[in-house]
């Protein structure tokens, strides 16, 4: 091979570069993330309702909250009308946080686990947690 | 033809994930034995094309000379151009490889008023250099699903990306860039008619592959939503070797996957090579120093001769009787 050498550094580097997020996780076992539900509030509600489907806040719970932002903060509307019917104060601190008090153990648990930083506590204050 | 070929190409790749995962259930199929399969293909592959590229004798210098070479002292050399220094030469690649200096330099001719007149066209350079950088940048970003405590350089990729905090989930910028810039570079062999000409199936499907990625990964993000923690188990397990396919995800995911998987087991075999190849391109990373440096051909071996002096001796008897003078009596 002619300029073996460098040839042979650069195919290092980019089989190097490939291996990389293996050799990073290597040995380690995935997290499983588990956001609790088990709040004094949660455990009281006879029944275990979020304002709307646990499939849909699974995955539309970031637009949903920056929806009422913009209706909260830009038309001055309060209220949530869900898919069932029922009406919620649109309040992050008030209404989510309410049921929702253990932001470590519910919020966290998959936001650090997809490495995501939402925002919210820019301007909202963050719960205060024993643990 | 090769548009039709393309298009046909692509689309159908979709609806054979479509079927394979909602029809058949071949979430593990889809989800880690092709992705798996296309890593190693794109690995094997691309070490076998370099290194075939690296077996190839270059015996001569070829750079490309873009402006004065190295000559007298009062003459001013461009060294960046016309490089007659190893220095030169990585500075000459860095240009190319990060700002793709020669395609800076494209002109475009045509005919106004009857008359020829040539211009330069920084489309197509500004267009695939958008293109590219917001590939890497994104390669970057998606490196956080590979990772268990995502590197901080990684989160602050991503937090620059997604700067102007538009919209929730935040809007990437490299997102509507790399969309913008794929789009121009798919019309642009469809609307002029040169490049339209000498373009084939082997050009459309790449583009036409990738705008698929692009827009399954926006749909993914930010319409028709997936279950993003089951991804991250998933592609986790794919870095951990025990791959979980998990149901609950959306098959958007799956095509996205598919097509990315599409991507790199084509990759080897394509033009899309030039990722390598432009590192290995005798016409960038040589030094032009042809009048300072003897250069000898790599394949030269000793030919063996037959002198006048030997001829003589061989026939020098024959040579005498037929009156032809001889040297050495």
């Amino acid at each position: 091979m002619y300029n073996g050498g460098k040839i042979f550094i650069g195919l290092i580097i980019f089989v190097g570069l490939l291996i990389l997020p293996f050799y990073l996780s290597m040995g380690k076992a995935i997290a499983k993330p588990d956001p609790k539900v088990d709040t004094p509030v949660i455990k009281q509600m006879a029944v275990k309702q979020c304002v709307e489907s646990k499939d849909f806040m699974k995955t539309a719970h970031m637009q949903m909250l920056n929806d009422w932002r913009d209706s909260v903060v830009r038309e001055g509307n309060r209220l949530y009308t869900a898919a069932d019917g029922k009406s919620y104060d649109m309040s992050l601190q008030n209404t989510c946080m309410k049921c929702h008090s253990n932001k470590k153990q519910f919020c966290d648990e998959c936001h650090n686990f997809v490495a995501v930083k939402p925002y919210c506590w820019d301007c909202h204050l963050m719960p205060k947690e024993g643990a | 033809m090769g548009l039709g070929l393309s298009l046909t190409a692509v689309i159908a790749l979709i609806l054979l994930v479509f079927a394979g995962v909602k029809g058949a259930n071949l979430h593990l199929l889809f989800g880690a034995v092709i992705p798996y399969a296309a890593f190693i293909i794109f690995t094997i592959g691309v070490i076998y094309r370099v290194v075939k590229w690296g077996r190839s004798p270059v015996p001569f210098r070829i750079p490309t000379t873009g402006g004065q070479e190295n000559s007298f002292p009062w003459i001013k050399q461009n060294k960046f151009d016309n490089p007659s220094t190893t220095s030169g030469v990585i500075v000459r690649m860095l240009l190319e490889v990060f700002a793709f200096r020669s395609l800076f330099r494209l002109t475009k001719s045509e005919l106004k008023d009857g008359k020829l007149v040539h211009g330069s066209d920084k489309w197509l350079w500004l267009a695939g250099l958008a293109f590219h950088w917001c590939f890497l940048i994104i390669l970057i970003r998606h490196l956080r699903f590979f990772t268990q405590n995502v590197p901080f350089v990684i989160q602050l990729f991503e937090a620059l990306d997604a700067f102007f905090q538009v919209g929730v989930p935040l809007l990437y910028l490299t997102d509507i860039f790399l969309v913008g810039a794929v789009t121009y570079l798919f019309l642009r062999r469809v609307v002029f008619p040169q490049v339209k000409y000498i373009s084939l199936a082997a050009d459309y499907f790449p583009l036409l592959l990738i705008l698929s990625i692009a827009v399954t990964g926006i749909l993914m993000r930010y319409f028709i939503r997936v279950d993003i923690v089951g991804v991250k188990q998933l592609t986790m397990g794919l870095v951990t070797f025990s791959p979980v396919a998990s149901e609950s995800i959306g098959v958007i995911f799956y095509i996205h996957v598919f097509l990315v998987s599409v991507l790199f087991a084509y990759f080897p075999f394509s033009k899309l090579m030039h990722m390598g190849g432009v590192l290995l391109s005798p016409t960038r990373n040589l030094a032009n120093n042809n009048r300072m440096v003897r250069h000898i051909n790599p394949w030269d071996y000793p030919v063996h001769v037959h002198t006048y002096e030997e001829y003589e001796n061989d026939f020098r008897e024959k040579m005498k009787k037929a009156g032809i003078p001889v040297e050495k009596e």
